[in-house]
């Protein structure tokens, strides 16, 4: 058994037909479980108050903008050197959704940063880090729908997502590169003293699982869809030829 | 049940609304977008006499 398997596209649409109930079901009862228990049943916090709750949303949707860029550029590299196709409608089907994730980083940071801060917008190293990351995201979109070929769309798009990983990186280490920001230091850390306290810990780690787990299902979705618009494409190619 | 929010409640009713309607409109095109695909695909592989993948 190698995971190569999976660049078949029929293995991956049996595979995924199974396994997209569960993940998607796991999600929904993770992020239901993670949001009530913040939001209903943690403490404010003795600096932020109330506005500590916008911290399970605004930090698992930003840690996941970031890994679905990650997951975009494997699934590119793959393409790339391997020339499997569901890798590169893989990478295609997690653009809108890491877009999606980057804009909730956004807008609740906004959000919480406004009553925190006094301001809904900083040029701060790691807010403009991630502003850049939202528009490679759309520009990732962008070119998909601008190219007719789709393999030539996979290979330049492959090359975008490369140069866009530099920002990806840098949404996530900023904060450490430059020290002015008015974004705080990293709030989950391995090292006890930096990381938040359990009370908001606990929660967090719930939605976390539960974005990640959102994540792969709307991939997963959103990649069958791909594939089989791409056979669509092709039977009605072959329709027009015949 | 509702917990105090005091004088954050608009950002953080905020955050959790247009957090959940990014969520759900996502979730909403992805499937819209599937079924779509899906029943396009099944039309053409009926006429062309293909089965399904």
């Amino acid at each position: 058994m190698s995971i190569w398997e999976y660049a078949n596209p029929k293995k991956f649409m049996q595979t995924s037909s199974w396994a997209l109930p569960w993940v998607a079901g796991l999600a929904v009862v993770c992020l239901i479980v993670g949001l009530v228990w913040g939001f209903f049943f943690t403490p404010d916090d003795y600096k932020q108050g109330s506005t500590v709750k916008i911290f399970y949303l605004h930090v698992p949707a930003a840690m996941m903008a970031i890994n679905a860029w990650v997951m975009m550029l494997v699934a590119s590299l793959i393409w790339l050197v391997r020339r499997h196709h569901v890798s590169a409608l893989a990478a295609k089907a997690a653009a809108p959704v890491g877009l999606t994730f980057t804009a909730i980083a956004l807008v609740t940071g906004a959000l919480w940063g406004q009553p925190m801060w006094g301001t809904w917008w900083a040029w701060d190293p790691r807010l403009t880090s991630f502003l850049i990351l939202a528009l490679f995201y759309l520009g990732y979109i962008a070119l998909w729908q601008a190219i007719d070929n789709p393999d030539t769309a996979a290979d330049l798009t492959a090359v975008l997502c490369m140069v866009g990983s530099v920002f990806a990186v840098l949404s996530r280490y900023a904060v450490n590169f430059w020290n002015q920001g008015l974004h705080q230091g990293a709030s989950l850390s391995l090292d006890k003293e930096e990381n938040v306290a359990d009370v908001f810990w606990l929660p967090a780690l719930v939605c976390i699982a539960g974005f990640v787990l959102l994540f792969v299902a709307l991939v997963l979705m959103r990649t069958r869809t791909e594939i089989r618009a791409r056979r669509l494409q092709a039977l009605l190619a072959r329709e027009r030829l015949a | 049940m509702m917990p105090e929010l005091g004088k954050y409640a608009v950002a953080v009713l905020g955050s959790y609304a247009a957090s959940i309607l990014l969520v759900a409109g996502l979730v909403a095109l992805s499937i819209w977008q599937g079924r779509r695909v899906k029943r396009q695909l099944a039309e053409v592989e009926a006429r062309q006499g293909k089965v399904d993948v």
